[in-house]
């Protein structure tokens, strides 16, 4: 048996150890997995002992086993959800049919381009993050950034592990290519633009694994529906990790409001900032910010892509047995667009406007933990409401793409938006504001740092007090 | 009944920078810069927004026009730098929307401007040494990379996601219509089994492997691409042959009228009878003799007849080709002094080194290939009054037919005369002048009937084979239009084949294979179902359904 299919140094459900081609592979690939997590990983902490959840196994006891580790050593693992048998095709022309255990080879591109896209996204968010943990506000948060992004790597192995096992050479050199991009640079940027936006305070942190991770759980939730059953059932797992980003984010959001609505009430003009905390406008302008590019993630309005996708059965909508009409060719749906400065209702075939059917889930979703929020700012007595804008605001992909609209939704003047863009979106003032209350790290355990509220629990049963990261240095 | 206008507004082809709405012009020196910015509501006709820098034919009337100033206008440029003025994309080729809506013969007129404006590139790089060097900054899908392909040079923006792809196939089911097959294999000589990939993969081939692969010259890092595109055009800028010792000459307006039935310039006449199916060109000598030193001819400038009349007659070919598709035959004549024409053949000749007059040879040549090009029957009349000479003869080589009215009684007998200008200084795409292919089997006579002044009167015309027949006066009218109607009874599409057949023998050039293959696999696969029927893939796109194939190979 050679290393790699040691079942204890990549825990996995794909019987690796009989896998001669997959192993392989990752005999390649792995070093060079490892070689980029040093590199472009957490920078500064890759000797310390933190705790992790790892998943060995796909059981109940398995997928959420917690023990320090230092992050290199981090056993990323390949785990697909258990087979559902005679699955068959949820969706499109194919509708009804055997899902396929192979790639067909008239889909091979587009699952390719597809599993990429996916693939690509997973490490950019690591190197979006790499330099936050110096400015953590705890040792829990400074663990729950630490957990996100190992799991971002181990998602990365996901969509590895399907390019090294169904695509031939191609899929290797694309697996190679995924740790060879970088969030950011210039002359290898990530394929997305939202994976290039830096993302360099821990309210950008928050919101991204609130907004940007949810997307993530969208696009995983489509391609779970996939005829492909291995990525189906590759990102029927991943969900399941997911959960905890956007757990993250919600909590992260929640705890900074309520530091927020506590040191208005012990200030005599209720002033926030004046109190080192992050005041509610401020807040609401990151939503903006971070919502509106997460919004772009998910495609054109009207797409051949989408229709194509859909029509082959590689990309369905998010449960998708939710639907009734699964074939999806005769329905139209109702999108408005700018025609000579007006907004106009246009109807566009169902299968073209999937992206935007999975957008609106998406952005039910969303409102949800807005809604928690208010609930919470409510009950600490502070008049103001937390939206989400307008899915038109500050796009940069899509029909709406560079034509200036209000947070309404409301077609503005590119004067006006030029204006008052300050307004809506975080301007150099309210970065540096943010930067100046993150200058140190928090790390001795329990405390907080002032702009942010203790969590209501630690990790796993653990104390909040709990030295969730053993520093080494 | 007959109908020659399509519903559309007509087609028009003059056009000016100051009025460009889809390229930027802009000149450095020695090199000139033609970046792509294709407006989206700028279409020439409405229902397609042209997104990601995909063309219509109106982006590439643009193109053409601003090819022709960097030949005339600008002598000292050497070099023309062609990139993207968009930040995400440098060109998604023609666009699928409005190829979708229409015409078969509009989509095939469309695709032969198209290759006719890349073929200029690569003639104004080969005859005048203005090189081209592509910078790829961003994906170059279909029509864009075969513009890529017809520069000398391409550069590729090693960024992640620019590429280069021909994806008519696997997309649309469909061919790169304009060379991009011909050049990959006969001009860049990528190996056929590497195309053959190549060709089937929509996404295209992106940063180091491009180059492995010979699709591009050079790949080079994003951030370091402008400086490697500046660094390489000044390096072929300063490589450059061209003459540019010569003042440009800005074109002035063409002053064309236009009628409903054809148009009217100084030197040429359209008539179109729509009944009938037939056009009449008209084509008049200079009024006076040609100066014959280069000063007094750049002097003349866009007076110059060999410049001016060859404008009118591009123009007038284009329309006929665009604006009046039902026409299946046209009718050449020409009118006047015989004796002006061959003094401007002779004035030109001997200032071929000057470049104002080595740029006008090539417009004319040019102008002839297009004539070839028509997919319409051609027949020449020579009478009394016409003078089918030198340059002029060259109509009635380029014709299928050619008739010469025998008339003794004539104060001024019909006749033809060959001049310096009929041994090669305007080729057909097969590389051969129109002489050559004329007498194919016997190039001895080609070069004897080259060399000589002789003026052939009908018989000696029917004997020497420059001319089909010589009816006598008496028959002359009913064997002229017995044959015009004849031919006009035919069907178009077997005629379009039969004459380009005929009209071709000798050699195989890039260009001839471009235009060969086009009107033969192209025309036929976008006028076959897997295509362009009910559930074909040109059909389906963008549409939520998959196409669906009948996988009979024929």
């Amino acid at each position: 048996m050679t290393s790699i299919a040691n079942n204890e140094k990549i825990p996995n459900n794909v019987d690796l150890a009989s896998d001669k081609r997959l192993q392989r592979a990752l005999e390649e690939w792995q070093p060079r997995f490892i070689d980029w997590w040093k590199e472009m990983g957490p920078e500064g902490f890759q000797e310390d002992q933190i705790y992790l959840r790892t998943a060995i196994s796909v059981d109940a006891d398995g997928w959420a086993h917690f023990d320090y580790v230092k992050m290199p050593d981090y056993r990323w693992g390949i785990f697909l959800t258990d087979p559902v048998k005679d699955r068959t095709i949820g969706f499109g022309d194919h509708f009804g049919k055997p899902v396929w255990q192979q790639i067909p080879g008239e889909h091979r591109n587009a699952l390719r381009r597809l599993v990429v896209t996916q693939g690509d996204t997973e490490p950019a968010s690591v190197e979006q993050q790499r330099l936050l943990g110096q400015t953590c506000p705890s040792l829990y948060d400074l663990r729950n950034l630490f957990q996100v992004n190992v799991e971002e790597g181990r998602h990365l192995w996901a969509m590895v592990y399907l390019l090294h096992t169904y695509f031939g050479r191609d899929g290797r050199e694309e697996a190679d290519a995924l740790l060879e991009r970088r969030s950011g640079t210039e002359d290898k940027p990530r394929i997305l633009g939202a994976f290039n936006e830096p993302c360099e305070d821990w309210l950008s942190f928050f919101m991204f694994t609130y907004f940007t991770d949810r997307d993530g759980k969208y696009q995983l939730l489509a391609l779970s529906e996939s005829s492909f059953d291995p990525l189906s059932r590759t990102t029927r797992f991943m969900l399941t990790e997911e959960a905890h980003h956007m757990f993250v984010g919600e909590t992260g959001v929640l705890r900074v409001l309520d530091r927020a609505c506590d040191l208005m009430k012990v200030d005599k003009n209720e002033d926030a900032r004046a109190q080192g905390a992050i005041d509610l406008p401020t807040i609401q302008k990151y939503i903006n910010r971070w919502y509106s590019v997460s919004l772009d993630l998910f495609g054109g309005e009207v797409s051949s892509n989408a229709a194509s996708f859909f029509a082959g059965g590689l990309k369905g909508r998010a449960k998708e047995e939710r639907y009734e009409d699964h074939i999806a060719l005769d329905a139209t749906m109702t999108i408005p667009m700018v025609k000579d400065g007006r907004l106009v209702n246009e109807d566009v075939a169902l299968r073209n406007a999937m992206n935007e059917v999975l957008r609106g889930e998406y952005i039910e979703d969303s409102q949800r933990g807005l809604d928690k929020w208010n609930r919470l700012i409510k009950e600490k007595g502070v008049d103001f409401t937390l939206t989400l804008p307008s899915s038109r605001f500050n796009r940069q992909g899509g029909i709406y793409a560079g034509i200036p609209f209000d947070p309404s939704g409301k077609l503005i003047t590119k004067e006006e938006w030029e204006a008052r863009k300050h307004e809506w979106l975080p301007n150099d003032s309210d970065k540096t504001y943010i930067k100046s209350l993150m200058t140190t790290p928090i790390y001795e355990p329990g405390k907080m740092a002032n702009w942010i509220s203790a969590p209501k629990q630690g990790i796993k049963g653990r104390p909040v007090e709990f030295e969730y990261v053993k520093r080494q240095a | 009944m007959a109908e020659t206008h399509s519903a559309q507004p007509p087609v028009r082809f003059e056009t000016h920078p100051s009025q460009y709405k889809h390229w930027k012009l802009t000149f450095d020196g020695p090199i000139a810069r033609l970046a792509m910015d294709v407006q989206e509501e700028g279409g020439l006709r409405p229902g397609y927004p042209l997104k990601l820098n995909s063309y219509d034919l109106g982006v590439d009337i643009e193109l053409a026009d601003a090819v022709q100033r960097i030949r005339f206008e600008h002598p000292e440029v050497t070099c023309c730098v062609v990139s993207s003025a968009k930040d995400r994309v440098f060109c998604s080729g023609a666009n699928i929307y409005m190829l979708g809506m229409s015409s078969h013969a509009f989509k095939v007129n469309f695709c032969k401007f198209t290759n006719e404006t890349r073929l200029g590139f690569e003639e104004l790089s080969r005859e005048s040494g203005v090189k081209f060097l592509c910078a790829i900054n961003g994906p170059c899908a279909g029509g864009g990379y075969e513009l890529a392909l017809a520069c000398d040079e391409v550069f590729l923006s090693d960024d992640g996601s620019s590429a280069v792809s021909l994806p008519e196939v696997p997309l649309l089911a469909v061919l790169p219509g304009t060379g991009g097959l011909t050049r990959l294999v006969d001009k860049r000589k990528v190996r056929r089994d590497i195309a053959d990939v190549f060709c089937t993969l929509a996404e295209g081939i992106r940063g180091p492997r491009a180059q492995q692969y010979n699709l591009v010259d050079k790949v080079v890092p994003r951030s370091k691409f402008k400086d490697a595109v500046e660094t390489r055009a000044k390096e072929l800028a300063a490589s450059s042959p061209r003459n540019t010792k010569w003042q440009g000459l800005a074109f002035a307006p063409l002053g064309a009228k236009y009628r409903d039935d054809g148009a009217d310039y100084e030197y040429v006449t359209l008539s179109v009878d729509a009944n009938a199916r037939v056009a009449k060109l008209t084509v008049r000598a200079p009024n006076t003799d040609t100066p014959d030193n280069a000063s007094a001819i750049r002097e003349l400038g866009n007076e110059l007849w060999a410049l001016k009349c060859f404008r009118e007659l591009d123009d007038a070919l284009l329309n006929l080709r665009f604006n009046f598709e039902t026409v299946g035959l046209v009718v050449l004549e020409t009118e006047g002094d015989a004796e002006k024409v061959l003094s401007s053949d002779r004035a030109l000749d001997k200032n071929r080194q000057d470049g104002f007059v080595h740029e006008v040879l090539l417009y004319q040549r040019r102008v002839l290939k297009r004539l070839d090009l028509g997919a319409r029957s051609l027949f020449s009349l020579v009478r009394e009054g016409s003078c089918f000479v030198g340059t002029l003869f060259e109509l009635s080589l380029a014709s299928d037919r050619t008739y010469m009215r025998d008339d003794p009684d004539a104060a001024v007998p019909p006749h033809v005369q060959l001049s310096v200008m009929n041994r090669g200084t305007f080729p057909m795409s097969n590389g051969l002048s129109r002489l050559e292919t004329r007498f194919l089997s016997d190039p001895e006579k080609a070069k004897k009937l080259g060399a000589s002044d002789d003026r052939f009167e009908p018989s000696d015309a029917v004997k020497a084979g420059l001319v089909t027949v010589a009816p006598d006066a008496i028959d002359w009218d009913d064997e002229v239009r017995l044959a015009i109607e004849e031919r006009a009874s035919l069907s178009p599409d077997a005629l379009t084949g039969m004459e380009a057949s005929l009209r071709f023998a000798g050699p195989e050039t890039l260009e001839s294979k471009i235009f060969a293959r086009l009107s033969a696999w192209q025309n036929w696969i976008f006028t076959r179902p897997n295509a362009t029927g009910p559930r074909g893939a040109l059909t389906m796109y963008g549409r939520p359904e998959r196409p669906e194939f009948d996988w009979r190979r024929t």
